[in-house]
């Protein structure tokens, strides 16, 4: 018998115990080796880049590395007038390695950002001192520069400079959310919204979707759950066909039906129910009509798979006891089918949020969603920065719509087929 | 006329009905567009939309010349080839990894499980757009952007989840019983795995592995960013061409695409079936 002293609470010996617990840490990490690779592997190739997105929106070293002479010397200047004679030599100095160098022009566009019109006074100026002698731009910078352009007598471009010189920076973050900073150092609401806009009409036009897809899914839902499983197999073929169809294929069977000359508008003129064609396609009311379609068995899905575990006769009884449809459906059947509705409806909110290949194709410039700007700042304007401070807000935007999936959910829960 | 039970008045008839009917508008609205596509794709005019002798079922107003145009065209070869070689790659590369580790998420002993499979999933809920943003950046510091491998490996990224989901499904019957008489027998744990294990969650490591092949063929984001001319797949191929100059050899592909997903719709039921007969649980 093991003296009392040495026995656990669970009245296991001391020793029995210690390996008890050894054993139990061993198969918790041999199950955890077995998820390492994966780890590693998601690790690098998508959790690395995200997280070097989100370092992005306030890390912007271009500038600095630009001209960093300029930069050393500029925070001693107040920024009232235009700085001193010596700052304006190191930067006459700067900007004319840089024109050898043919990289004046990354100075212009990142300048230009924070003050429109500053790209051709850089560039310019930038051609001029190329050809100026190094003594000559040290002795008397300050004045050929001014030559070269009258602009660099005033504060504007300086600020403008040292503002985008600055390497850790919340600026995108707040042109993301259309704020600024104020010359005092607060922060202040800029005159256009473009951004906030952009987000509200995303959220807007994904909530639409989510109600469409549940206004035809629903009933759809609802019969295939309630007839035999020979009928229900059969339908289900005709949800899973459009579900696994390339999302690029239903995307143009929009365009060839709502286009001009499509096949809807044809049908409405034979029909005589129009004179002449609808503009339907480039609209908003395309990338709505095409995202419900692609996104609709998202939400049959689930809903479906719920609905199939209720047992009918609760709505039989209900009936029989001489309830109208609608107050049974709405007391007895609706309830039991919350836990599909709301895991489609997240579903279906959360994808329609990020959604950008359906409004690029058909959205026109009304039906441009939150992703097309950022692909936009990424394509067509270069500005890498402002992209990244858009998509890291549209990731928490999503991370906190998964975090309540998973809550109500369980992301382990998600249903495929 | 089909019997309704006596307690049914007009209102309850009329709402089956409604019902009944509501749900077939809701099927034809799912199929048509995907219906509309394939006589379109015959069209022997360069037009989206049925011309009158297509309507009156004139046999010249029909012709294969969009598919002629696909087989000539080295742009849409290249593009099919690319689909392939990436999304078969990028299948085998996720099912691999995404096998092993749902083995591993099984295990009762698992730490941090909710966290691991909450991270692991996540590919699948991301916006895409914010995936290549992310991707764009980091990728170039690596060379690998516009390669082969980074389209793999970005792709296979997004195939995992559907790996996890299909593979933990085959596994939440599995006797784990199995593992040990088979450890207990003097056996390897990896002859284990190979010879016990997965013969079991085969038709799920499969399902799995189409799934990622299929995320990965139907994949544009990614590869509108990623991608160099050499690595356009089919989906990026129907995009430009979606944009720039509007003619039905994407009718003609899309019609093909449909065909590939009703054999991969048969195959996935094929499996479906033959998992439910192995664990006994068919219904």
């Amino acid at each position: 018998m093991p003296e009392a002293t040495s026995v656990t609470p669970d009245g296991l010996s001391r020793e029995d115990a210690r390996n008890a617990a050894r054993e139990y840490r061993s198969r918790r990490w041999r199950a955890f080796l077995f998820v390492v690779p994966l780890l590693a592997f998601i690790g690098f190739s998508f959790v690395a880049p995200i997280a070097s997105m989100l370092y992005r929106g306030v890390y912007n070293p271009t500038v600095a590395s630009l001209v960093p002479e300029t930069l050393e010397k500029l925070p001693s200047w107040q920024g009232e007038e235009r700085p001193s004679d010596e700052i304006l030599s190191i930067f006459a100095l700067d900007l004319k390695r840089l024109a050898n160098d043919r990289t004046s022009g990354q100075l212009a566009e990142e300048v230009n950002r924070a003050l429109p019109g500053s790209s051709s006074v850089i560039k310019s100026s930038a051609r001029k001192l190329r050809r100026v002698d190094d003594s000559e731009l040290a002795n008397n910078g300050a004045a050929i520069l001014i030559d070269a352009n009258a602009k660099w007598a005033e504060p504007e471009i300086w600020q403008a400079l040292k503002k985008t010189g600055q390497v850790y920076t919340a600026g995108y973050y707040l042109t993301a959310l259309d704020l600024e900073n104020d010359p005092d150092g607060g922060i202040q609401r800029r005159e256009t919204q473009i951004y906030v806009k952009l987000y509200g009409k995303t959220l807007r036009m994904a909530l639409i979707i989510t109600i469409l897809t549940v206004i035809l899914g629903y009933p759809l839902a609802y019969f295939m759950a309630n007839s035999s499983s020979g009928t229900a197999n059969l339908l289900m073929v005709f949800v899973l066909l459009p579900f696994w169809t390339s999302l690029l294929v239903r995307t143009t069977a929009w365009i060839a039906l709502l286009q001009t000359n499509g096949v809807v508008n044809s049908t409405l003129l034979a029909l005589g129910l129009t004179d002449a064609p609808l503009e339907m396609l480039y609209t908003q009311f395309s990338t709505i009509i095409a995202m419900t379609h692609i996104l609709l068995p998202f939400m049959i899905l689930p809903l479906y798979s719920v609905m199939r575990g209720i047992d009918p006769s609760y709505m039989r009884a209900a009936m029989s006891m001489g309830s109208p449809p609608i107050p049974a459906f709405l007391r007895i059947y609706l309830p039991m089918s919350l836990p599909g509705l709301s895991a489609g409806a997240l579903l279906v909110f959360i994808i329609s949020v990020g959604y950008y290949i359906t409004p690029a194709l058909v959205g026109g410039t009304d039906g441009q969603m939150i992703s097309n700007i950022i692909a936009f700042h990424m394509q067509q304007s270069n500005n890498w920065e402002l992209a990244a401070a858009l998509g890291s807000l549209l990731l928490f935007l999503i991370l906190a719509l998964y975090w309540l999936y998973d809550r109500f959910v369980g992301a382990g829960n998600i249903k495929l087929g | 006329m089909r019997k309704f039970p006596e307690y049914f008045t007009f209102w309850h008839i009329a709402g089956h009905y409604s019902l009944r009917f509501s749900a077939y508008l809701v099927l034809v609205f799912l199929m048509l567009p995907i219906l509309v596509i394939v006589p379109l794709s015959f069209n022997a005019e360069p037009f989206f939309t049925f011309t009158e002798g297509m309507l009156s079922l004139d046999p010249d107003a029909f012709s294969l010349r969009w598919y002629q145009a696909i087989a000539q065209d080295q742009k849409w070869t290249l593009a099919i080839w690319n689909s392939f070689v990436v999304g078969i790659a990028a299948a085998i590369l996720a099912t691999g990894l995404g096998t092993l580790a749902a083995v591993g998420l099984a295990s009762p002993w698992m730490p941090f499980k909710r966290l691991i499979t909450a991270l692991l999933l996540s590919p699948m809920i991301v916006p895409l757009i914010i995936i290549a943003a992310g991707m764009f950046f980091f990728y170039t510091s690596f060379n690998l952007v516009s390669t082969y491998p980074g389209l793999i490996i970005a792709h296979a990224a997004l195939g995992v989840p559907f790996v996890i989901i299909t593979v933990t499904a085959t596994l939440t019957g599995f006797d784990r019983s199995l593992f040990s008489a088979g450890l207990s027998l003097g056996a390897s744990p990896t002859k284990v795995f190979f010879d016990v294990v997965i013969p079991i969650i085969r038709p799920g490591v499969i399902s799995g592995g189409l799934f990622a092949f299929v995320t990965s063929f139907d994949e544009v984001v990614l590869v509108l960013f990623l991608a160099g001319p050499e690595q356009r797949t089919i989906p990026r191929q129907m995009f430009s061409g979606l944009r720039e100059q509007i003619n039905p050899t994407i009718l003609a592909v899309a019609t093909l695409l449909v065909l590939l997903s009703i054999a991969l719709l048969a195959t996935l039921e094929l499996l479906r079936r033959r998992s439910e007969r192995l664990r006994g649980t068919s219904d």
